[in-house]
């Protein structure tokens, strides 16, 4: 009981989730340990990049890993009091689409192609409120109408939209019934900007007019300098830095975290070369015991291969992170 | 310095159902200097792919003219054809979908070399393993396949494959978009980096403003098959003369918490380019449409190198 009371603060509170794909030849660690928090109407930004275990993260909330290959094998996800990972099915399914949604990366693939826009998102309607078909039917041509598009859309099939507009059916059918929390998988990657500056837009007047808290998982800085509070970076499983989006743009600690802001041009100043992370990501079947970036940092010290680095509390609270020169940094500020 | 592309009143109309013509590319006209590059931004449908491909004759043009090093490419014959394929590549969008699954790297790579003929297979493997080094391919993927690399290093392969025939010019089309950041950056400095060893020009194609920015000498802004704007890339950014331009820039997010810009807000998306009104296409989305903005728009200088298709801007 007393885990329920602390939980009781954030409205959403991870706790040391690990999660791993194991295939035939393989065990894949996927999530490591990550410990996040979320307050109420707050977003959070997922920093990271492709295969660093945003997507799983986000999953797990909704468990809906696909098992097998993936499980979860540790840690506590408390939403409003309740370790989700601890409840019976049937429950969860009563959360999923309601309390908790999901805004799929892909478009494309996220709606059913054989069953009309409008009936797609009237079943979610009708799946948690009980309400007749003509009164959910009604609802959802509002949901339409709210993201932009036209109600008279209703009986199109989703071949007949366009990638931003079925981007905005999937955004209406997971804010069709008014979740506490949505989270938005690369909500936009698979747009145009303009339409990305619409969507984004409509998300936070969405936030707004609902209350709902955002996970919002990106790999573009720009986007969480607009739309994101908390901002978490995510490297190999881990959470590598975390703090206010103040902290990551303005004090960021970690080398990754540096190297991300290094590598995207801006367009306000001139850049004449990119500075990139070399290498890549290492291979979450066969991750080193040390840091897991120590082999793409120019700063990798002998210290930094050998041991295994603890998340490091910097000065400005919440700011944490998870490298041996922050901690030499602060020790020697303090 | 000598132009190694010119374009002129470039058209592409493909026909749809019931007679209706489809304007994808609708009279762009520009240059592009030895060694330089050529911005092409624009949103998704706008034509800036069916551009860079009516340009390689991968789509026959509808009408204008193409002239790469002063020649007259517009109705090629079958050895200008050859000519056009040697010296001018293409790098595509999705390496998932853009390489054979079925052939290994070298093959992969090889594979232009073996069409042309004239080189020994000896020859040719040599100077795959030359491009796979060039392009920062390990030698150990000589024989895999695409299935077993990650998008970063198959798009390396790609960029090998077009460079197997040592062309002059690239259509690079939107050769980053499906990378990760800081793969991305990893690309863009080896594409800058093979321009200067190969003085190769480049028509660089993408959605993404701050790469195009990066990347490019001049910028072209095209919005439903024609071109609204066209300038060098700083004074584009400093100052953007079309209303489409402006909303387009203003609608990048910023990667810095203390800049907090006013958002020029675009109404709706693009509208249909099949059969479209002879005003202003912009019109029906611009903040700022008047009347005059049905009618017919030129693209005029208002400075030296800057052009535009607005009569708002233009004296």
């Amino acid at each position: 009981m007393e885990k329920t009371a602390q939980a009781g603060e954030a409205f959403l509170d991870i706790k040391d989730l690990v999660v791993e794909y194991h295939t035939d030849d393989a065990v894949i660690h996927a999530v490591n340990g990550v410990n996040l928090k979320l307050a109420k109407g707050e977003t959070l930004g997922l920093v990271g990049e492709t295969g660093a275990g945003k997507t799983s993260i986000a999953r797990s909330i909704l468990r809906i890993l696909p098992d097998p290959p993936a499980k979860i094998m540790k840690g506590e996800i408390w939403f409003n009091g309740e370790n989700i990972l601890k409840l019976p099915e049937k429950k969860v399914r009563s959360i999923r689409g309601d309390k908790i949604s999901m805004i799929f990366q892909d478009p494309m693939t996220a709606l059913n192609p054989i069953e009309t826009v409008g009936s797609q998102i009237s079943e979610a309607i009708r799946l948690h409120n009980s309400i007749s078909r003509a009164d959910a039917n009604k609802q959802a041509v509002q949901m339409l109408e709210t993201v932009g598009i036209p109600g008279k859309r209703f009986t199109n099939y989703p071949l007949e939209f366009s990638g931003g507009m079925k981007q905005r059916v999937v955004i209406a059918m997971a804010l069709a019934c008014k979740p506490e929390l949505l989270l938005a998988d690369e909500p936009t990657t698979a747009l145009d900007v303009t339409i990305q500056a619409q969507v984004l837009e409509m998300m936070r007047d969405l936030q707004k007019d609902f209350g709902a808290s955002v996970i919002l998982i990106t790999h573009d800085l720009g986007i969480v300098a607009e739309m994101c509070e908390k901002v978490a970076i995510i490297y190999a499983g881990e959470v590598v830095e975390y703090g206010t989006a103040e902290d990551i743009f303005d004090h960021r600690a970690h080398p990754y975290t540096e190297g991300l802001f290094g590598s995207i041009p801006t367009i306000h100043t001139k850049t004449k070369r990119l500075n990139p992370i070399r290498g890549m990501m290492p291979d979450p079947a066969n991750l080193p015991s040390c840091c897991r970036f120590a082999g793409r940092c120019p700063y990798t010290t002998d210290e930094c291969t050998s041991s295994y680095p603890e998340m490091v509390e910097c000065k400005s609270q919440p700011h944490t992170v998870r490298c041996v020169r922050a901690r030499v940094k602060e020790g020697g500020s303090q | 310095m000598s132009d190694i592309l010119e374009v002129q009143e470039l058209k592409k109309y493909f026909r749809v159902d019931g007679g209706s013509q489809l304007h994808a590319v609708d009279g762009v006209s520009f240059k592009i200097e030895k060694g330089q590059t050529l911005g092409v931004v624009g949103e998704s449908g706008c034509g800036k792919s069916t551009l860079g491909r009516v340009i390689l004759h991968l789509i026959e043009p509808s009408g204008g003219q193409i002239f790469f090093e002063g020649k007259d490419i517009s109705n090629p014959n079958r050895s200008m054809i050859n000519y056009v394929r040697e010296n001018m590549q293409i790098i595509f969008q999705d390496p998932f979908s853009s390489l054979n699954p079925r052939m290994s790297v070298s093959e992969t790579i090889m594979e232009p070399m073996i069409i042309k003929g004239g080189i020994s297979r000896s020859d040719m493997y040599e100077k795959t393993l030359k491009l796979m080094d060039t392009v920062g391919l390990a030698q150990r993927f000589t024989n895999s396949y695409p299935h077993e690399l990650d998008g970063g290093r198959r798009q390396r392969i790609g960029i090998a494959r077009s460079l197997a025939l040592d062309p002059k010019f690239i259509v690079c089309d939107e050769p980053v978009s499906a990378l990760d950041v800081s793969i991305q950056a990893q690309i863009l400095n080896l594409l800058l980096d093979l321009q200067e060893e190969r003085n190769l020009s480049y028509i660089f194609i993408t959605h993404d403003l701050s790469v195009v920015k990066y990347i490019s000498n001049n910028i072209l802004v095209m919005y439903l098959g024609q071109m609204v704007e066209l300038a060098p890339s700083d004074e584009l950014f400093e100052n953007p003369a079309h209303p489409y331009t402006e909303a387009l820039l203003s609608a990048i997010p910023v990667a810095d918490i203390h800049v907090k810009h006013e958002r020029l807000q675009m109404k709706g998306e693009l509208t249909s380019p099949i059969d479209p009104k002879p005003g202003c296409r912009f019109m029906a989305r611009c903040p700022y449409a008047a009347e005059k903005c049905a009618e017919p728009q030129t693209l005029q200088n208002i400075s030296p190198d800057h052009q535009v298709s607005c009569w708002m801007k233009q004296s």
